[in-house]
């Protein structure tokens, strides 16, 4: 959609410290022992499975906020 | 057993749907219509120009399979707790692969590779290894696209409608079109059929948990019913929370299948036909947005078990389409039974193309005609997609489907094995080409030999029963079990790293490394970013 930038010089590298952040929704989901319980229930779900639904939260919320401070300057 | 005659309003929706995105797919042909459909960019790859909507539709309708939308609540159905790692496994799988897939496009696009052999062959200097690597998404792809049609025939069944003629008709419009279209067909039709799942969906959470009393009574009767002693295993089936034993088995299976989707030749196809590096990065943003979905629709898995609905005959995949049957109107259920069989054509259609490419990239260019010109290149691509599908309805019709459900489990161990080469090498060259082989192979053994030592006792099975490999196997004392694809990995990862020190203190020689650093960063409107038609490969 956006017109060609020619003129802009390629970045040498994707490296950021900001990065690291995407280790959270990585590792967290991973830790069964830690949601791999029934209580406190949410709305009739027990904390098995409405923790993993707001960890699906953590993660598009995590990749939106790198991807926003990693944004190569146009 | 349903009968037709109880189901001729599920059928006429079903149809109908079902021809409209037939016709969708024939007209996909003239959709961001490019010069010539006679070159893999734009066959192959939809003209590598997909903005960041149609990307996410596309993946989406990708990675999310109508087998995937059967299985994992049949899973639930059956196994409980244990079936949900579904939900960890695609939201890891994003974050994870953020950074990798913008790099695999960077250097895709300078060089033109189409394939993740494409890039294997260039990075390494192998043939060899390329054709390891190309082999094995051939073989971990065929069974995948089979099972799709395990999808549809799982909701065929539900209406009452035996045989596999509707299959074979089913597919043959499926091929017609992708023939026809390209990747522009399946890009086009997961509008249609993400629409018609979310709608579904939204419907189902809202309209089956009031009819049979809400959250509270579904978790209930789960834990019931699954934790009741099964007599014909001495154990119960499962529950709605993991156990001490299964719990590695859970973080093991998540990983491991992270690791391996984006490795699936089919999921690197959808990820070469954005147009630039900011698209694939919103799309990691925005693609758990079908892991929602997904954790919704695991969960169908114990609604069923609340309303009592069975599968149909013995096979548990057609619990979905069962409880559909059982909760809706009869217009309704021919649009979630829709839903899932135009789920499958999406998938179908681009595992076959994906399938196509390395055939044609991988083994035709490379071994039987190094002279092709993009024109050959795109034929017989095109016929080989017609190949792939035969083949797979061939899968349905003379072997029982659950050799298909085997092999599936079997593609995926097969596939990670190419992780070193395609991931690591994305970052690093370190390793000796040989030593990449040697471990592919190695991976591929110990995991064979481990999914032949699983039995499972719930069908008879004595081999190939599942993918949980008790750790008791190899001698030590715990009931634990852990996920083979990865411990696979791992003996993959061992020998490819002991012989690449092993060969460069031998001084055996190296291939070249045809890409360099920059390639790895480049995005579109950069210079060194071939603008159409002048792509052209590299290697």
């Amino acid at each position: 959609m956006s017109a060609p930038e020619a003129e802009r010089p390629t970045p040498p590298t994707d490296r950021s410290p900001w990065n690291w952040l995407l280790v959270v929704p990585i590792v967290v989901p991973l830790l069964t022992f830690v949601y791999n319980r029934h209580d406190p229930t949410l709305f009739g779900f027990p904390f098995f499975y409405w923790a993993q639904f707001a960890f699906i939260v953590l993660g598009v919320s995590t990749t939106v906020l790198v991807y926003q401070l990693t944004k190569r300057r146009g | 057993m349903p009968r037709v005659s109880e189901h001729h309003v599920q059928l006429v929706v079903f149809a109908v749907l079902f021809l409209l995105v037939s016709a969708l797919g024939f007209v996909a042909a003239r959709w961001r219509r490019p010069e010539t459909l006679d070159h893999l960019d734009e066959w192959g790859l939809g003209g590598r120009n997909f903005g960041s909507w149609i990307t996410w539709f596309l993946l989406g309708g990708d990675l999310y399979t109508a087998y995937t939308f059967v299985a994992v609540p049949a899973l639930l159905y059956g196994a409980g707790a244990m079936g949900f790692f579904a939900v960890p496994y695609t939201i890891i799988v994003y974050p994870m692969v953020f950074l990798v897939l913008v790099r695999l496009w960077s250097v895709s696009h300078v060089h033109g590779f189409v394939t993740p052999a494409d890039f294997v062959r260039a990075r390494f200097g192998s043939p060899t290894l390329a054709l390891c690597v190309a082999l094995a998404g051939l073989v971990a792809t065929m069974p995948y696209i089979a099972l799709q049609l395990v999808g549809i025939e799982a909701v065929l069944k539900a209406m009452g409608v035996t045989g596999h003629l509707p299959i074979v008709v089913a597919f043959l419009i499926l091929a017609l079109y992708t023939y026809n279209s390209g990747l522009r067909a399946p890009a086009l039709i997961a509008f249609v059929k993400d629409t018609l799942i979310y709608l579904v969906i939204i419907v189902a959470v809202i309209v089956i948990p009031a009819k049979v009393g809400g959250w509270d009574a579904i978790f209930g009767s789960a834990d019931k019913v699954l934790s009741t002693v099964n007599p014909a295993t001495g154990a119960p089936r499962g529950g709605i929370l993991l156990n001490a034993n299964n719990q590695l088995q859970y973080v093991t299976l998540a990983l491991g299948s992270a690791l391996a989707l984006f490795l699936y030749p089919h999921s690197i196809t959808s990820v070469l036909a954005a147009k630039n590096r900011n698209t694939i990065k919103r799309n990691m943003a925005a693609l758990p947005a079908y892991s929602f979905l997904l954790g919704l629709i695991a969960l169908l898995g114990y609604m069923a078990i609340a309303g009592g609905v069975k599968p149909i005959g013995k096979d548990g995949n057609t619990i979905v389409p069962a409880l559909f049957d059982h909760m809706f109107p009869a217009w309704m259920a021919g649009v979630a039974f829709a839903a899932i069989g135009i789920g499958a054509l999406v998938p179908a259609a681009i595992m076959s193309i994906a399938a196509a490419n390395l055939f044609t990239r991988n083994i035709y260019k490379e071994y039987l005609r190094t002279d092709a010109t993009p024109q050959q290149e795109a034929r017989v691509s095109k016929l080989a997609s017609l190949v792939v599908k035969v083949g797979a309805v061939a899968c349905i019709l003379f072997l029982d489907p659950q050799f298909s459900i085997d092999l599936q489990l079997i593609g995926g161990v097969i596939i990670l094995q190419t992780l070193p080469a395609v991931a690591l090498g994305l970052y690093t060259r370190w390793f000796h080409r040989g030593a990449l082989v040697a471990g592919l192979v190695a991976g591929l053994a110990a995991g064979l030999a481990m999914l032949y030592r699983i039995p499972n006792p719930a069908t008879g099975h004595a081999h190939f029963g599942g993918s949980a490999f008790k750790l008791s196997q190899v001698g030590l004392d715990t009931g634990v079990t852990m996920y083979v694809g990865f411990l696979a990995l791992l003996v993959n990862l061992v020998v490819a790293v002991l012989l690449t020190v092993g060969l460069r203190a031998g001084g055996v020689a190296d291939g070249t490394d045809a890409t360099r650093e920059p390639d790895y960063v480049a995005d579109a409107g950069d210079p060194r970013v071939h603008e159409l038609p002048e792509v052209k490969a590299s290697v």
